[in-house]
């Protein structure tokens, strides 16, 4: 997959993916061998460029998170290659991996799970100094107290515990805690799914202003398609560990082009009662196949609305279509076309 | 007369850490086929308010009356009630595996919710649960009716969960948050289901949610709740496009791609307040923008908004005040920094 950059000057993306492939074993046989395997992800390229917002989306067991996992080196990969500023980080060494890490760090969904009860605020913060013997002592305590306040939390609660937090402020140290050894990306796996909404626009608005302050480049990870619309610069559709579409956002939410895309976007719903009435729902039948045993040709074809024989044997490989953008790429033999209506199978 | 109708409904639990006002003088009225979305962030007494109408919440004190077809619902005794919920009002919960007993059959579930109320043989209940199965769409429902809750998948179980609470033909079904541990494709597909049920079968429906998406897209009328008490009320599309309460602005002007269009989300700064220990006055004048004095110590009553014939804020701006639009900002602005002598924490920057 090729992508084209905004700003010719730069030719090297941050973060390339080729051909990622992530199977897990699952089951026992009689030999403690595997009886089959989850294909959570299966062959992702793409490509995310410096300072860019990439967004991706897809629903539950789409692979998403898997492949966040797997980006960030937590999961090693089945196959293929993730390249992050030029090096190559598949098949590393923990050892050798580990200050590569620096650049990379992980925002996860539930600010309740992801920070340890009995650990004070500051010393959580403090991890990734200490992981990688970066600062120690007073110096450390600094730089922790500075991190809090630039995410929004008042250093003089470096000594409490998370549960003296309210959701929001959890998030936040979260945030403060991916910040510390200066990543140049950041990960953000559903940010803000677990928190009420104002509270959501408020660590939403956060992201923005660290990512213009320090230059970062986020790979954000969400099922609400507003959020996502709203904070991504490019996204990504994923299905049964698959993308099927990638393209700006706006050409994106204007004129998807693969039938899931459409049905996805078309069932997302908008606080906007005149627009809620024109939109056209796109209702799938049925729900999503295993991805132990994914369908032949395209993973979509038994839900989608315009399947043929073809997308049952041949599986559609990411291209552009017709007159897109260069940088709008869709997996399908017969992608939607601008005005048609998707009726259902 | 109104189906249901809820008047100063107060809702209060007593807890070591002191009295939790749940609910405070909530009223509202819902007519047959009609839905009335109530709106709010956690902690707003959304939930209390529907698990207090189906007497589900044990140790609460409650006052008020919530008068069901006329007949008041929180002066009945246990048995009497029992004969009111899951027969006349159902409800959908929001998680719907917590809400199905893992170890029996889904079918043996729903036999059960209908022979609690009818007289009807085992034989005629099963009938009756395949029928309902295969209303909310679940494919080869003769089959499926056998299956264990772990044997269906999320969206599946929530339409069973749909089944059994339509299994009674009931007038009021009441929905908490339905469709919010589920996917998007997932939620259309529940969504949909709901709004052709209740087409076909004339059911009132109170659909409580903190997703302005789904109500835009679903209700009639709309209540706003702010820690405990009702801050807004209006049909869907005055509630949207002429909103009149901070909180009710800030709502929308904090969720990407709703009405306000905000290229910058505006989120209400700060958090809800405790339960316990709440505000004087306006219980949103920490966090409102356009706080003004009287609003430190004065709590508004709701007042009916110019314009809106069941429109109402309980908001000391004046009426005329109503959208989402910075113009209108600016005049609340404007009117809120003439209305404000002395200085008053206004949270408009501040973070916790």
């Amino acid at each position: 997959m090729t992508t084209a950059s905004t700003e010719p000057l730069i030719t090297e993306p941050l973060l390339q993916v080729r051909d990622v492939r992530k199977y897990f074993p699952v089951g026992r046989g009689l030999l403690g061998g595997a009886l089959a395997e989850v294909k959570a992800v299966d062959g992702v390229s793409l490509d995310v460029q410096r300072g860019e917002t990439f967004g991706l989306v897809g629903e539950t067991g789409c692979g998403k998170s898997t492949l966040a996992r797997c980006i960030t080196g937590l999961y090693p990969v089945t196959s293929g290659h993730v390249v992050l500023d030029g090096t190559e980080l598949t098949g590393l060494s923990r050892r050798r991996l580990r200050p590569l890490r620096r650049q990379m760090q992980m925002i996860f969904q539930d600010p309740y799970g992801s920070l340890n009860p009995r650990r004070r605020v500051g010393s959580i913060i403090g991890d990734p100094f200490a992981v990688h013997g970066v600062a120690s002592g007073a110096e450390r305590r600094r730089r922790v107290q500075e991190l809090m306040s630039l995410v929004g939390l008042n250093p003089e609660h470096y000594n409490r515990f998370p549960a003296e937090f309210s959701g929001g402020q959890r998030q936040r140290i979260g945030v403060a805690r991916a910040l510390a050894l200066h990543p140049e990306l950041i990960v953000c796996d559903e940010p803000v799914s677990a928190l009420d909404v104002s509270i959501q626009a408020q660590i939403i608005n956060l992201l923005e202003d660290l990512q213009d302050e320090l230059k970062l480049t986020y790979i954000f990870i969400a099922h609400d398609l507003n959020v996502v619309r709203h904070v991504s610069d490019r996204v990504a559709v994923m299905y049964l560990g698959h993308i099927v579409e990638v393209a700006r956002s706006e050409d994106l939410y204007t004129l998807p082009r693969h039938p899931y895309s459409a049905a996805l976007l078309s069932a997302s719903s908008v606080a906007d009662p005149d627009e809620a009435e024109q939109k056209q729902r796109i209702i799938l039948r049925g729900d999503v196949p295993s991805p132990v045993n994914p369908p032949s040709g395209c993973p979509f074809h038994p839900r989608c609305p315009k399947a043929q024989d073809k997308c049952v044997v041949e599986p559609p490989p990411l291209e552009r279509k017709d007159d897109d953008p260069v940088d709008h790429l869709a997996a399908c033999h017969f992608p939607v076309q601008p005005g048609e209506v998707l009726s259902q199978p | 007369m109104s189906l249901l109708e809820v008047r100063d409904l107060e809702v209060a639990f007593h807890t070591a850490d002191g009295t939790v006002r749940a609910v405070d003088r909530v009223s509202f009225t819902i007519d047959g086929g009609q839905t009335l979305a109530v709106v709010g962030e956690s902690g707003s007494g959304k939930s209390v308010t529907a698990l207090t109408l189906l007497g589900l919440n044990r140790g609460a004190e409650v006052a008020g009356t919530v008068l069901f077809d006329g007949v008041d619902l929180l002066a009945m005794d246990d048995e009497a009630m029992r004969a009111v919920r899951g027969n006349q009002i159902a409800m959908v919960f929001q998680d719907p595996l917590s809400s199905l007993h893992p170890l029996y059959r889904v079918g043996w579930q729903i036999e059960e919710a209908i022979l609690a109320h009818r007289d009807v043989p085992r034989q005629q209940a099963r009938a009756r649960a395949v029928e309902l199965l295969d209303l909310v769409g679940i494919p080869e429902p003769a089959r499926r009716v056998d299956d264990y809750p772990h044997q269906f998948s999320g969206g599946m179980r929530q339409r069973a969960m749909i089944a059994m609470a339509l299994a009674l033909d009931p007038r009021l079904l009441i929905a908490d948050e339905p469709t919010t541990a589920l996917d998007a494709t997932v939620q259309a597909q529940i969504l949909d289901l709901i709004r052709r049920l209740q087409g076909e079968l004339g059911t009132a429906l109170i659909i409580i949610t903190h997703d302005l998406g789904i109500v835009a897209d679903l209700a009639d009328d709309v209540i706003v709740m702010y820690a405990g008490r009702v801050v807004e009320r209006a049909d869907r599309r005055t509630l949207y496009y002429h909103p009149h309460h901070p909180y009710t602005v800030g709502l929308l002007r904090s969720v990407p791609g709703s009405v306000a269009r905000a290229a910058r989300l505006q989120p209400i700064p700060g958090q809800p307040p405790s339960l316990i220990r709440l505000p004087s006055g306006c219980r949103f004048h920490p966090h409102c923008e356009f706080v003004m004095d009287r609003c430190v110590d004065h709590d508004p009553p709701e007042l009916r908004v110019l314009g809106g014939l069941h429109h109402g804020s309980a908001c000391w701006l004046p009426g005329e005040m109503v959208g989402t639009d910075d113009d209108t900002h600016r005049r609340r602005s404007a009117y809120a920094g003439a209305h404000r002598q002395t200085l008053v924490g206004s949270g408009s920057t501040a973070v916790p």
